[in-house]
């Protein structure tokens, strides 16, 4: 392979980047303009130039109709989440016990266990406190549990988030690795 | 645009009202909340739904002006971001055993709970150097 070839798959691997960055400056300048699309790109070219980030590898889907349930759900469970911790923080009782679990995924795809772990950290009683990559298990801190079966009942939920992102956004050997392990 | 004229008015006027109370909310979880992970609970979630209703509520009252594009950007950054930091220090704070052990229902990271010597509470790590085991 020459060196050319290498540049030119190297771009292709940041186009998503490039593109989103030049649709962040265009969004800050606030008007569209040819001049702020050229100017955009000469930015996006000169941030993935000066500060390389490693390609996102692994082709993600895009499943409309599973999207359009994620992000139903995804809205939902972030206003029940932040009026349950809103209450837990005004309530005089305070919080129950808290817990540590820890959730082995059936994913192998560096974007969608981000987003899997972005979700998870927004929807109700868990944040992420660890990720391991090799053995694709994720840590949680759960906020305020009462019994071990609503321990039980968040590890669920986690399943269940992943297999709404997996189906939104997954490619078909994700969503084929999710149906080999069904919950 | 003094007082209120329309409907979008209104709505704009709850939506800011209710994310200003949101972020009272997290403000106050982070008072009352007993540790370091349970503190990023409140900061992540109602922070962010408070800021996003903000956004909402100034996007409806500033319609069609250029600087709604910018409240869209800083509404999906906020949502990037702060699960981003809260994993962050979180981790941080659990490798540190910034953690309190006696309100843990179940621990299955299980890095010393209820080991004989381990650490107890929410005592640091370096604790066992101190003490020079």
């Amino acid at each position: 392979m020459t060196a050319p070839d290498v540049a030119l798959r190297r771009l292709r691997d940041q186009l998503p980047l490039l593109g989103a960055l030049v649709l962040v400056w265009n969004l800050l300048w606030g008007t569209w303009s040819w001049a702020n699309l050229l100017s955009g790109i000469a930015v996006a070219l000169a941030v993935t130039w000066l500060l390389p980030l490693p390609p996102v590898t692994g082709g993600a889907g895009f499943h409309p109709a599973a999207v359009f349930r994620y992000l139903v759900r995804f809205v939902t469970d972030l206003a029940t989440s932040s009026a349950e911790v809103a209450w837990s923080a005004l309530r005089p009782r305070g919080l129950a016990a808290g817990a540590i679990i820890s959730v082995p995924l059936r994913t192998d795809s560096d974007l969608l266990l981000t987003m899997i772990t972005e979700s998870l950290c927004l929807v109700p009683g868990s944040i992420v406190i660890d990720l391991d990559r090799e053995a694709r298990t994720i840590a949680l801190h759960l906020l305020s549990v009462h019994d071990l079966a609503a321990v039980e009942a968040q590890r669920a939920e986690v399943l269940a988030t992943e297999e709404r992102v997996v189906r939104a956004f997954g490619s078909a050997a994700d969503i084929a690795a999710l149906d080999r392990n069904p919950t | 645009m003094n007082g209120v004229h329309s409907v979008a008015d209104v709505i704009a006027m709850a939506c800011l009202l209710l994310g200003a109370l949101l972020c009272l909310t997290a403000g106050l979880g982070l008072l009352r909340f007993p540790d370091v992970l349970s503190r990023m609970h409140a900061g992540t979630k109602p922070q962010a739904v408070g800021v996003l209703l903000i956004m909402v509520g100034s996007a409806l009252r500033l319609a069609g002006s250029s600087v709604v594009w910018m409240l869209l950007l800083v509404a999906v950054f906020q949502l990037i971001t702060a699960p981003v930091s809260a994993h962050m220090i979180g981790r941080i704070a659990y490798r540190r055993r910034h953690v309190r052990r006696d309100r843990m229902l179940v621990d299955e990271l299980g890095s010393g709970a209820g080991r004989p010597g381990g650490p107890q509470g929410d005592e640091p790590a370096d604790g066992d150097a101190r003490r020079g085991r």
